[in-house]
């Protein structure tokens, strides 16, 4: 009985503890992200709080909840490496950004 | 979900797991449900519509001669005659991490078996979607009439308007599709047909309670993209 009880399961799980864990953390987190926007903070103080935070919920909930980290790593792999294209993708979207600014602040103001 | 077994096969963990994995012309994914590998993968390209979505809106906000709304003003809501910055977001944040909790937690009770536990788990899933959903109705429905338009808004930059409409809109289909979903499965929990192994969606093959790991799959990265949007839209 035992041994098809076990058979039948087709994932082992995990204590409920972590979940719960895991769930106030996002809660303390997700409040501290607030916070930042409550005291105004400014300029590189603000952007890297607010990434900070993002990047920890955003890794909590992957790594627990989607349950990656107990994933096999071929999976893992194919799932993360795509994202640096992103990255990529932001810093050369950053670069084209800047440009176009550049080019409209010079053309309305200066003149061609 | 954690240390698939394979009979006959020794499965490595880590670097060089993968690589014998990778390597060994058969299936990739060893131990992985196909339907939670064809997940991750449609997930994987929701996540690049999701961040062209976002980086087009960083650029165009970082392009724009124009000043940019201020989120805090723009979105602050009045509670008993004080306006609060970003108050009806940070509700709207706290209830979709609580059903996502309540999700990762069905998934749980579902692998135990313990069918009226994972019902009840999923149905607060779906109430908790549902009055996000009611949030962000309310949340369109007064920017519109302060005058919020896809072309123009009386703020700052006319850009914010389609950036906002355009990104919280898709997202806010994602989260619906997902309460629909998350009722049928309720329905389909209570209704036993993970015990009995009744046949899936569009499939022959016996349904299982790893289908509800699928839907809470779908269900945390609809959290993930808000935890983005959050932090760029309404914070950055």
């Amino acid at each position: 009985m035992e041994e098809t009880k076990k058979k039948e399961q087709s994932g082992s799980t995990h204590k409920i503890g972590i979940y719960l864990w895991i769930w106030g953390l996002l809660f303390v987190l997700s409040f501290f992200s607030y916070l930042v926007d409550w005291y105004q903070f400014q300029g590189m103080l603000r952007w890297s709080l607010i990434l900070f935070f993002m990047f920890l919920k955003a890794g909590l909930i992957m790594a627990f909840f989607m349950h990656l980290y107990w994933e096999r790593y071929a999976l893992v792999n194919v799932l993360l490496w795509p994202m640096t294209a992103i990255v990529c993708f932001v810093a050369l979207m950053i670069a084209e950004g800047k440009y176009t600014l550049f080019s409209r602040l010079f053309y309305f103001f200066v003149g061609g | 979900m954690s240390d698939p077994k394979i009979e006959g096969f020794e499965l490595e963990k880590g670097f060089r797991g993968m690589a014998k994995d990778t390597g060994s012309d058969q299936t990739m994914f060893k131990g992985v449900h196909w339907g939670k590998a064809m997940m991750w993968i449609f997930l994987l390209s929701d996540t690049f519509v999701f961040s062209c979505f976002l980086i087009a809106y960083m650029k165009g906000r970082a392009s724009t001669p124009a000043e940019w709304p201020n989120p805090s003003e723009v979105f602050a809501l009045d509670a008993f005659g004080v306006p609060v910055p970003l108050l009806l977001i940070a509700l709207m944040t706290f209830v979709l991490i609580t059903s996502s909790g309540t999700m990762a937690l069905a998934v749980k009770y579902g692998y135990e078996r313990n069918r009226k536990m994972c019902g009840y788990l999923i149905l607060a899933t779906a109430l908790g979607g549902l009055t996000f959903v009611g949030m962000q109705a309310y949340e369109w429905s007064k920017l519109i009439h302060e005058g919020v338009r896809p072309w123009e808004n009386p703020f700052g930059a006319a850009q914010f308007g389609s950036f906002f409409f355009m990104i919280t809109g898709f997202h806010g289909t994602h989260v619906s599709i997902g309460v629909i979903f998350l009722f049928i499965y309720c329905y389909k929990v209570f209704a036993g047909h993970y015990e009995e192994g009744k046949r899936g969606w569009f499939t022959k093959m016996k349904g299982d309670y790893v289908e509800v790991e699928i839907l809470g799959l779908y269900w945390h990265f609809v959290d993930l993209v808000w935890v983005f949007i959050f932090a760029f839209f309404y914070l950055w």
